[in-house]
């Protein structure tokens, strides 16, 4: 076995594989995120909490109806898209018209709530889920479980099928002329404000399947989202929301940058995304796929 | 308002506040004005400067942090300590002030509540603050090299209602200063307020500033009172405590943020029992003050009074 400047390779490929796995939930999250501001001009501070009901709403079906965990992939960001959709049509739509402050703090409002609520029927230290595929493959220099391998490549898929609805299909071509100009896309005759409200439960619904993939691997818990949607803002603001494949690029960037600052500096690896991400102001402070609107 | 009235209404808020200690628990009333006085220093910055801040936490708790060091583990006088963590706050919000003005609108609030995470994280690791438990124990000394005692809740809330009337007077200072109008003026309309000659960066970050060091002076106060600091205190959720005590009082009225604190501190106080339960009604609030009471319990009080006397509409000078 070969070493790497004294780190042993089980370390590094184990932490790098972390690392991707993160990432891919930046990804993830930082898109949904990206296409609601795009649309409804929110920052979803909402988007930790609906992960979070992503990996309930699996849990509980599961628990409740022996619901397997293939079906609980498409069935659960339903359900939580769903209430998305509830929750725009009767909050988020009355405060468009104003600052993008106030959809902010409606959100995180909102966030405690759900998150509050979770909490005092369930309680905060969560519950396991388990992994619908067990075992793992032996590469050699690292031991493999094939459930984390099956995220990275989900969560790859997912991506690029929103990169791929967005920018290539008819509704995508809607909604991106929607966030240009709603009013002349209004005057064609489409309804612009049911696409709003579309976009909104397809965010959410992806923050949900983000949910659902991560309750096998981490614990559900009703504070699963809190701190990862901390985290994803500054992933936001280092990738700025300018271009969808500029967000999955810099969330699994971020992830493998994290992984190897665990491998290298343990103790920075909580705070080295936000240290990119003040380096990233320095230098572009639009960030690196931002345009300044 | 007529002076007499004026007057008047200074006069039973003084008594109010000189007489409270003896009817109310003191350390309760103290940990308020902290609040308030933090709860202030936020709406300068967004209510006067349009910036808002969402991680206003991080020079609360980091002053905290800094007075209970110096008091405790180098054995200072209290009012270094205060200097400490008002000193310390300021140069932070300095860094993250100078990085954060570089974007603007929900941006700045994304990258204070990042930099608010980052210190977080500095906190529970960092070997001075005492991670996961907290600094404990910080001894309340005399102040004025042992002129004043402070171990009476009493004497020490007088003390604490002086620092807060002169952070408190700061602030109305900046706001009625020239500085203060050029910052209303880039919150209107920064483009116009830059064609015209200012600066608009070094107008917001030395609000930015101002606002954390006034924030670290509430912070530092806030340790000396209550003899910890802890990670609460640095934690996002404070963060966002701070913008429910602004937005529930009024945002951009000078009182409304000491009124908001005010109703906060006893909602927590009264609530106490209901555990978790207590963030569920802070988030309603939340929804219901964005949705319908964006003018807070102040802001909605003088509209009310406007409106009850329309006869009093005469342009008044300017003060």
């Amino acid at each position: 076995m070969f070493e790497l400047i004294g780190i042993p390779p089980q370390a590094l490929f184990g932490q790098l594989l972390l690392g991707l796995i993160n990432g891919a939930f930046y990804a993830m999250l930082s898109l949904g995120l990206a296409v609601i501001f795009g649309m409804l001009n929110v920052i979803n501070f909402t988007h930790g909490a609906q992960y979070m009901m992503g990996a309930f709403a699996a849990w509980l079906l599961l628990g409740l109806l022996d619901i397997p965990f293939w079906a609980s992939l498409v069935l659960a960001p339903i359900i939580v898209g769903l209430f998305g959709v509830l929750l725009e049509r009767l909050l988020l739509k009355r405060i468009y018209h104003l600052d993008h402050l106030y959809g902010f703090l409606l959100t995180f409002g909102l966030a405690l709530v759900i998150e509050g609520l979770f909490q005092w029927r369930w309680g905060s230290s969560g519950a396991p889920y388990p992994s619908p595929i067990p075992g793992g493959y032996n590469l050699g220099f690292m031991f493999l479980p094939t459930y984390r391998g099956f995220v990275v490549l989900a969560a790859l898929v997912i991506c690029l099928a929103t990169w791929y609805g967005i920018e290539r299909t008819r509704l995508g071509a809607y909604l991106r002329a929607a966030t240009e100009n709603p009013t002349l896309v209004r005057a064609f005759g489409i309804n612009v404000p049911r696409l709003i409200t579309l976009t909104y439960g397809l965010g959410v619904g992806l923050a949900a399947l983000a949910g659902v993939l991560a309750a096998p691997i981490q614990q559900v818990s009703p504070l699963m989202g809190t701190n990862l949607v901390l985290v994803v803002f500054a992933v936001v603001v280092i990738g700025g929301m300018g271009s969808i494949m500029g967000s999955i690029v810099t969330g699994f960037g971020l992830g493998l940058i994290e992984g190897l600052t665990k491998v290298f500096y343990p103790p920075a690896s909580n705070t080295i995304i936000f240290v990119v991400m003040a380096l990233v102001l320095l230098v572009k402070p639009a960030g690196l796929f931002g345009q300044t609107k | 308002m007529s002076s007499d009235r004026r007057l008047l209404v200074t006069l039973v808020v003084a008594a109010v506040a000189l007489a409270a200690p003896w009817i109310f628990y003191p350390i309760f009333l103290m940990k308020a004005l902290c609040l308030a006085l933090f709860a202030c220093a936020f709406n300068l910055l967004l209510g006067y400067a349009g910036l808002m801040s969402f991680g206003h936490a991080m020079f609360l708790g980091l002053a905290g942090y800094f007075y209970g060091h110096v008091v405790k583990a180098w054995d200072l006088s209290p009012e270094i300590g205060l200097l400490a963590g008002v000193a310390g706050a300021a140069v932070l919000g300095l860094v993250t002030g100078a990085l954060a003005i570089r974007r603007q609108g929900i941006y700045f609030a994304m990258i204070t509540l990042a930099f608010a995470q980052m210190v977080f994280f500095f906190c529970v690791q960092a070997p001075f603050t005492g991670g996961e438990d907290g600094l404990q124990g910080i001894p309340r000394k005399a102040l004025l090299g042992g002129l004043i005692p402070t171990r009476d809740d009493h004497v020490l809330y007088y003390i604490v209602l002086a620092i807060f009337l002169f952070g408190f007077g700061t602030i109305y200072r900046i706001i009625h200063s020239p500085f203060g109008q050029v910052l209303k003026a880039i919150r209107d309309n920064e483009q116009r307020a830059i064609s015209l000659g200012y600066e608009a960066d070094r107008y917001k970050l030395l609000a930015f500033v101002l606002s954390a060091a006034l924030a670290g002076l509430a912070g530092a106060t806030k340790a000396m009172v209550l003899q910890f600091a802890t990670l609460t205190d640095v934690s996002a959720g404070m963060s966002g405590e701070v913008v429910l005590m602004a937005l529930v009082g009024g945002l951009g009225t000078i009182v409304g943020p000491v009124v908001g604190a005010f109703i906060i501190v006893t909602m927590q106080n009264y609530l106490a029992f209901a555990g978790e339960f207590v963030l569920v009604i802070q988030g309603a609030i939340f929804v219901v003050i964005v949705l319908a009471f964006r003018k807070g319990v102040v802001g909605e009080l003088a509209e009310w009074w406007k409106r009850r006397r329309p006869a009093a509409t005469t342009p008044k000078p300017a003060e």
